[in-house]
């Protein structure tokens, strides 16, 4: 391996400390006893205690898990239907189409995405609410787990499946006795993607929720308005934790995968 | 069981009864009443402009053991993957046992497929493996395990039911791809590149112990290689297909000694090949002049010829002589100059010019049945090739 010279060394510091100071200035003040956010005055967890009293926050927190839940499920299962698509059935006519459409919420501004979602309900006369979002998270979710799945089918020996189906397997017991089975790392890691992408998102959700529905972003976003508390700094850090604990295990499913494929 | 002339040992008989004689004596397809078990009728299959497989018509007979052999991309896999119902065909129908199987999905077919890369499915041990045919056919779990153990000592690898497939060797691999495709007892095995992956020590032992396993069960088997030395070895028949179309099928001995013309002659094994145009035709004696040689003579009962023809001659290095003296006979005989020996330890393959330094290299292949180092040859000698009338063999082209 090549060391680092000084210079190269003192940019990679740089870096990091700009992508990562804020959040863990964050971090470190969520444990400030002090009522004022930029004042330290000692270690404490009182504002995470006080974060359990705050019953608004924790019904957001509980509606942000639910709707990730369901809609990363959704997008998982429609993704992989999408990546199969791609990766078993050729050149079908219409395929390129086929193709840039379900990656093009990846690449699309969030608030067009969240306008034409809204637009779409209110001209369907959908009530707003949970499941409203839930689609409209499906929706961004679905075009990244068909990505991260289509890049495991791509690497896949098409004569495992033509062997299980020769053995008398029909079409769907061999997808799922040899192919899910094979390609699950990838298919479990593309729901951790679209489960943190769901929690995270607040543009799109604040375009399709409705009165009864606050999801833990819109929640924070409208709080911090009002002044930033040390408690808003609690509920974030635990948020953080959680979407790295997904995205740290997304990664290693990958890995683990990439050595299982050899 | 009620075909008069069954000459193949049945499944329970004992081992090694010389299956060499056996074998001479299996010739279905030279009898009438045999019913082939596979037909091919007139089937094409088009990859866009490319046609893969051309108007191919084949009949396999039960017990059979037959290789398809031809360069890679001459259509050989696609047509075995139309039998195992990978590929539909463009026209033409596939029959198996009499009836048409051109529209059955491949998981439908009784027919079993042993994959080059042998498709073992990774996540599941190698007993697993074996079981997975038969738990798609609904079978009882005490059933199923006894057919794993049987299908286990079958091919040799007793004890290794636990292992996954990264655990093994390349030749335990191939066997436990084996025993999967026979667990179910096809009636009729595919193979495609069967030992391609194998070196060729394991490759000669593997050869084979498939034989004596195709004999035991009395499956029929369909091997697709571009090994001429694998279909030769193990086939009772073989085809040699080119660009799509089947251009001979024959036991190996009548492909290697009576090519139906020259593409077949110059794909299996050594062939010179030279033009030569008809003097005289007195019954099966054809006399000829070919250019750098002089006379020829050659016996040809086959193919109808006439004086002033113009026709390609093939002859085999082996069955050509080389000596120092002029031999006595008055044609099939040139002189040269030995430009290359090649020492290939159980023979020697001479490279001779003939007709000086701007004529023409003839292959001759030497046996070497003796110990001696030193060699009545060497470089550079002024040496005489002839030949027996019986050895040269009107190509067609």
């Amino acid at each position: 391996m090549r060391r680092l010279g000084p210079g190269l060394l003192l940019a990679l510091i740089a870096g990091f400390a700009f992508l990562y100071l804020p959040i863990v200035a964050l971090i470190a003040y969520s444990f400030n006893a002090s009522r004022l956010v930029t004042v330290w005055g000692g270690f404490s967890t009182r504002w995470y205690h006080a974060l359990l009293d705050n019953q608004p926050l924790l019904d957001a927190a509980w509606l942000s898990i639910r709707l990730a839940l369901v809609s990363a499920t959704l997008a998982t299962c429609l993704g992989t239907l999408a990546a199969l698509a791609l990766a078993r059935y050729g050149r079908f006519r219409g395929r390129t189409l086929f193709s840039a459409m379900v990656v093009a919420p990846l690449v699309m501004p969030e608030v067009i995405t969240g306008l034409s979602l809204l637009l779409l309900f209110v001209a369907a006369d959908v009530e707003r609410g949970f499941w409203t979002v839930t689609i409209a998270h499906a929706t961004l979710g679905l075009g990244f787990a068909c990505i991260v799945v289509q890049a495991r089918l791509v690497g896949f020996e098409r004569s495992l499946e033509e062997a299980a189906q020769d053995l008398g397997a029909t079409p769907l017991v061999t997808f799922a006795t040899v192919t899910l089975p094979l390609i699950w790392p990838s298919v479990a890691a593309a729901w951790m993607l679209a489960f943190t992408l769901s929690l995270d998102d607040l543009v799109i959700a604040s375009f399709t929720s409705g009165p009864g529905a606050t999801t833990l972003p819109m929640r924070l976003y409208s709080a911090v308005r009002l002044g930033v508390s040390p408690e808003i700094n609690a509920a974030c850090t635990i948020m953080i934790a959680a979407v790295a604990v997904a995205v740290i295990a997304s990664s290693l499913l990958l890995k683990r995968q990439r050595l299982a494929a050899g | 069981m009620s075909e008069p002339n069954r000459a193949r040992p049945a499944p329970d008989a004992p081992r090694r009864v010389s299956p060499g004689s056996v074998r001479r004596a299996f010739q279905p397809w030279n009898e009438p009443q045999a019913r082939p078990i596979v037909e091919f009728r007139q089937v094409v299959k088009r990859f866009g402009a490319v046609t893969a497989v051309d108007h191919v018509s084949l009949a396999l007979y039960p017990r059979e053991f037959f290789a398809l052999l031809g360069a890679s991309g001459c259509g050989k896999t696609t047509l075995m993957r139309m039998l195992a119902g990978f590929e539909t065909p463009d026209a033409g129908e596939i029959l198996l046992d009499g009836v048409d199987i051109t529209a059955v999905p491949a998981h439908l077919r009784p027919v079993n497929m042993m994959f080059q890369s042998y498709a073992l499915f990774p996540h599941l041990s190698v007993a697993d493996n074996i079981a997975y045919g038969l738990k798609r056919e609904g079978l009882p779990r005490p059933e199923i395990a006894r057919r794993v153990e049987e299908m286990l000592a079958l091919v040799k690898l007793e004890g290794l039911g636990r292992r996954k497939p990264d655990q093994l060797s390349g030749g335990q691999r191939q066997r436990v791809a084996l025993a999967r495709s026979l667990a179910k007892r096809p009636k009729l095995l595919l193979l495609d590149e069967p030992m391609a992956a194998l070196d060729r020590k394991l490759r000669e032992a593997t050869q084979f112990e498939l034989m004596d396993l195709q004999s035991e069960l009395g499956t029929t088997f369909m091997v697709v290689t571009h090994d001429q030395d694998e279909a030769m070895t193990m086939a009772d028949r073989m085809a040699v297909m080119e660009r799509g179309r089947l251009l001979q099928i024959a036991p190996p001995d009548l492909i290697y000694e009576a090519p139906a013309n020259r593409y077949v002659a110059e794909f299996v094994g050594d062939i010179n090949v030279f033009e030569a145009r008809i003097r005289a035709v007195e019954g099966e004696l054809v006399s000829a002049d070919a250019p750098l040689i002089g006379a020829i003579a050659f016996d040809e009962e086959a193919v109808r010829l006439a004086a002033g023809e113009s026709v390609a001659i093939g002859l085999r290095p082996e069955k050509i002589m080389l000596s120092h003296e002029e031999p006595p006979q008055p044609v099939n005989k040139v002189r040269g100059e030995i430009w290359d020996i090649g020492y290939l330890g159980d023979m020697t393959m001479v490279q001779v010019m003939i007709g000086g330094d701007a004529g023409r290299l003839l292959k001759v292949s030497l046996t070497n049945s003796t110990r001696r180092i030193a060699r009545p040859f060497a470089w550079e000698d002024e040496v005489w090739l002839s030949w027996d009338v019986e050895a040269g063999l009107v190509l067609p082209p």
